[in-house]
């Protein structure tokens, strides 16, 4: 391929700095994204999945004790060249984030229309009130928000969290970002509120062209959202390739664990499955592209 | 499940409603609900959130008490306040294990204060009666003297079980116990349950909103929406031919990863 990609991460490293030394938690990813493609991060807590998307969003180099090492180049431009100002000006532009628990992630004090202006001003500085507001009904109709103008009046507690997550993914998108970070989008909601957002958020982000890093601890969710899965175990990749083949015949020991530990909707009853095994350390496997 | 249902009811929820006041209105958590609960079966209350799942819990726990209707416990009423026989009996284990347990208190504090309150055991005994209970869920005796701050999210799920089984429990209500967990090791924990039960005649009430973990563990399904019980069956059937339409998009809402799942959930989804 010739195009740039949209991400490029090449043996990515980070590091914290305690009274005991360094600890490496992530020990060297390596994670591509292309234009237009919907990539998933899925591992556990503590696997070291949402630590990368704040390095993506560049705020983990802000951390004190946090050491990154390795290359992160965004559409062909390496991160750690930037001065902070630069890596500040992509976020909320660029690129934007979606996080677990929507309600906590809106700030209370203001209503969703000054937010949405707020965030409509890091790609046009001078944008006006009205015209604001404008562009954000338009997007909050293509989240299936009809009462646009009730939902701008209102305070993000005034909403319920299935609200919540839309005015977020409107709000993620309408800068047209060419990047998505979605971290567990729609964890903190109910089954049938998780399976609507996350059905819009994907036409959306096909309809936009937006590439997507999504990151879940569950192969479920992924499995209808993204075209390629890359599976991270205690801060390394152990195994990646296109979602069905990953589904179809998972390769690491691992990937196999997660896979049968989930209970099955058609019974067959609780999966006897070990928290750990030795065989969790083996090296990665692929799924046959260029490696 | 059970070759033969059990027959007894434990418990029975009748015509039971629960109103809160929210500002100048009144909002009905549970609305006219009546359900039996039998020895020994596990009994799963599932619906989504505002649905009155938990409110129902809380009743049957004596948190708060019912507006109107009545629970009826082995054959008698639940009184508004309960007796140390109720609170010993019918024990609650919560979705975070680490808001559950005290922080400053050691594993085996937290236990013993179980055995100590509700006077199991002599006091030379209770020390080998908490080694017990951790051996129980599979942990380290070693471990009382660790904090919970100092645990997995698994291993505090499974002190939380044993605190509620240290009072000689004959009904545990299990409010979410493995949604904050990693699904390998809530694959361990759902085991542990399923065990504990068998092993010690244990009645469940499982609050849930997981479906995939409900078909696997429960003997029948209670669903609930807007505080009303909208379907109760038995739980092959509640899933290979659900009733409601309520029950079927909840069913062809869950996230699955295997073929035979997909097609179970895509024959519901056509139903909707």
């Amino acid at each position: 391929m010739t195009s740039t990609l949209t991400l490029d991460i090449k043996d990515l490293r980070l590091s914290f700095r305690n009274w005991a030394g360094k600890t490496e938690v992530l020990h060297g990813i390596d994670l591509t994204i292309a234009p237009g493609e919907r990539v998933a991060l899925v591992g556990e807590s503590g696997s070291g999945k949402s630590v990368t998307s704040r390095i993506v969003l560049g705020t983990m180099q802000d951390v004190r004790n946090a050491s990154v090492s390795g290359q992160v180049a965004f559409e062909g431009t390496e991160l750690s060249t930037l001065k902070p100002a630069e890596r500040r000006a992509l976020r909320g532009r660029d690129m934007s984030m979606i996080f677990q628990d929507p309600t906590s992630a809106l700030n209370p004090v203001f209503k969703i229309g000054e937010l949405f202006q707020e965030v409509l001003k890091r790609r046009h500085p001078n944008i006006s009130r009205d015209a604001a507001r404008q562009k954000a009904s338009v997007i909050l109709q293509d989240v299936s928000i009809d009462d646009a103008d009730r939902v701008l009046n209102s305070y993000s507690f005034q909403l319920s969290g299935g609200m919540n997550q839309r005015v977020m993914i409107a709000m993620a998108l309408i800068n047209e970002p060419r990047l998505l970070l979605a971290d567990e989008p729609g964890t903190a909601l109910d089954v049938t509120v998780q399976a609507q957002t996350l059905a819009l958020m994907r036409d959306l982000v096909d309809q936009k062209g937006t590439s997507v890093l999504f990151i879940s601890h569950n192969l479920g969710v992924v499995r209808e959202f993204a075209d390629r899965i890359y599976v991270i175990y205690r801060g390394n990749i152990v195994e990646r390739g296109p979602t069905a083949a990953i589904f179809d015949a998972p390769k690491h020991p691992y990937t196999r664990a997660l896979l049968s530990a989930m209970p099955r909707l058609t019974g067959g009853g609780i999966p006897e499955i070990e928290e750990r095994a030795p065989s969790f350390d083996d090296p990665m496997a692929t799924h046959g592209e260029d490696a | 499940m059970p070759d033969t249902m059990p027959a007894a009811q434990i418990l029975s929820v009748r015509s039971v409603s629960k109103e809160f006041r929210v500002g100048a209105s009144w909002v009905k958590a549970v609305d006219d609900v009546s359900l039996d609960v039998f020895e020994g079966e596990c009994l799963a209350i599932v619906g989504e959130s505002g649905s009155g799942k938990s409110t129902l819990a809380n009743m049957i726990l004596g948190i708060h008490p019912p507006t109107s209707g009545e629970i009826v416990y082995k054959g008698a009423a639940l009184p508004a306040k309960r007796t140390k026989t109720h609170r010993s009996q019918i024990q609650l284990v919560q979705q975070n294990p680490l808001s559950a347990l005290n922080p400053r208190r050691s594993i085996g504090a937290s236990l013993r204060l179980a055995l100590d309150v509700h006077n199991h055991g002599t006091r030379s005994e209770r020390p080998a009666m908490v080694s017990a209970l951790l051996e129980e869920v599979g942990l380290d005796p070693d471990i009382a003297l660790r904090a919970p701050s100092g645990l997995s999210g698994g291993q505090r799920q499974r002190i939380a079980i044993a605190r509620a089984l240290a009072c000689q429990s004959h009904m545990v209500v299990l409010d979410e116990p493995t949604s904050a967990l990693d699904v390998l090791v809530q694959a361990r924990v759902l085991r542990l349950l399923d065990d504990l039960r068998k092993n010690r005649d244990l009645t469940y009430i499982f609050i849930t909103h997981d479906l995939s973990v409900v078909r696997n563990i429960a003997d029948r399904v209670a669903v609930f929406r807007k505080g009303r019980l909208v379907e109760l069956a038995e739980t092959a059937a509640l899933f290979s031919a659900p009733k409601s339409t309520y029950t079927r998009s909840l069913i062809s809402a869950v996230p699955v990863v295997s073929a035979p799942e997909i097609a179970l959930r895509d024959g519901l989804a056509q139903g909707v």
